[in-house]
């Protein structure tokens, strides 16, 4: 396989994986570098590509597990992953912090969910995979997917309508 | 798009059971604007899933280099299996070298010359050698005499205590 065969290949998916990553990892760095991790992987067991029958399912599962080991072993070494993707406030600031402030709760609330239900509304709501595609990435049957992900969305529900009526009711 | 339908479909959405197809509608429908106060937390959740679609990496992945150094380390390997290779046959060439005997008959006339000639000197020096050993035996007679004086001697000592006791006596 060329470089060029495996960039085609790898070109559709490659955003699912970094976004995968980055909800996992919070961080835009450590979520690069996990990014470029799974594509080095994937670059130098290229000849076994040609057996998988769906690539971008299995360098899904690659990531959720390559980030949760990521996680476990920073928790073990007692440090947290910071928040640092300060955003450029420059052009009409008051505007955009209105306007973003509440979207941004939205991914605050996202970080609070459980490892499993991150991957989840990950997968369904940004990615929009089928449950069938989910459970074969998470190696889980499509009945527990759809459970961990309506429990995931009404929490997220649920904290959203909190903090929207806060002050209000 | 009626709010009675939007609001059964977002029911739906909470409880994991709609399809992809139901859910690009509730999204189309936030997308356009303007929505009712009690949906508003809604508004955000998609409006936040639209907007982390649109997440890139940017990220370059440096492919070849790597590539190419494992190659590098492969052929380093195999360089390192044929000098074992070449050290061993080395030294087996080199042992049976030095257990293969040549014998006499191997030789050809020049050498077989040196050979004898060799053997001679030898047999020349080996010779006087044992002439001049022989000559040693006067040598361990002369020894033996010298033993035979000092077992005399004792004689002697034994004459010396005798007069110091009668010096002593005295």
């Amino acid at each position: 396989m060329t470089q060029t065969n495996f960039v085609k290949l790898v070109l559709p998916f490659k955003d699912k994986v970094f976004r995968l990553a980055k909800r996992l990892l919070v961080s835009r760095e450590e979520a690069e570098d996990a990014t470029q991790e799974i594509l080095m992987k994937l670059w130098n067991h290229k000849e076994k590509i040609k057996d998988y029958k769906n690539v971008e399912a299995f360098s899904m599962t690659m990531t959720k597990n390559l980030c949760l080991d990521r996680l476990k072993s920073k928790q073990a070494q007692n440090l947290k992953i910071v928040h640092s993707n300060y955003q450029d406030y420059n052009i009409s600031l008051q505007k955009q912090i209105e306007a973003n402030d509440s979207v941004d709760w939205v991914s605050k609330i996202m970080e609070e969910l459980p490892d499993q239900q991150k991957i989840i509304v990950q997968l369904r709501d940004i990615e929009e995979y089928g449950y069938d595609e989910i459970a074969k990435v998470l190696e889980m049957n499509e009945t527990a997917v759809r459970v961990a992900l309506s429990r995931a969305r009404k929490t997220i529900r649920e904290k959203l309508t909190k903090k929207h009526n806060y002050g209000i009711k | 798009m009626a709010l009675n339908n939007i609001e059964q479909l977002l029911e739906k959405y909470d409880n994991a059971e709609t399809s992809l197809a139901e859910e690009a509608q509730i999204r189309a429908y936030f997308a356009q604007g303007d929505v009712p106060a009690h949906l508003e937390p809604y508004k955000y959740l998609f409006q936040y899933v639209s907007d982390s679609k649109q997440e890139q990496f940017t990220k370059d992945v440096p492919l070849l280099p790597k590539a190419s150094r494992i190659r590098r380390t492969k052929l380093y390997q195999w360089i390192s299996v044929a000098a074992v290779v070449v050290l061993m046959l080395g030294g087996y060439y080199q042992v049976t070298q030095m257990n293969q005997k040549a014998t006499l008959s191997d030789l050809d006339q020049e050498q077989l010359m040196a050979y004898n000639q060799t053997m001679e000197v030898f047999n020349l020096v080996s010779s006087k050698l044992n002439k001049g050993s022989s000559n040693l035996g006067a040598l361990t007679l002369v020894s033996s005499k010298l033993n035979e004086g000092a077992e005399n001697l004792i004689h002697i000592k034994e004459f010396n205590k005798a007069t110091n006791k009668i010096i002593k006596n005295k």
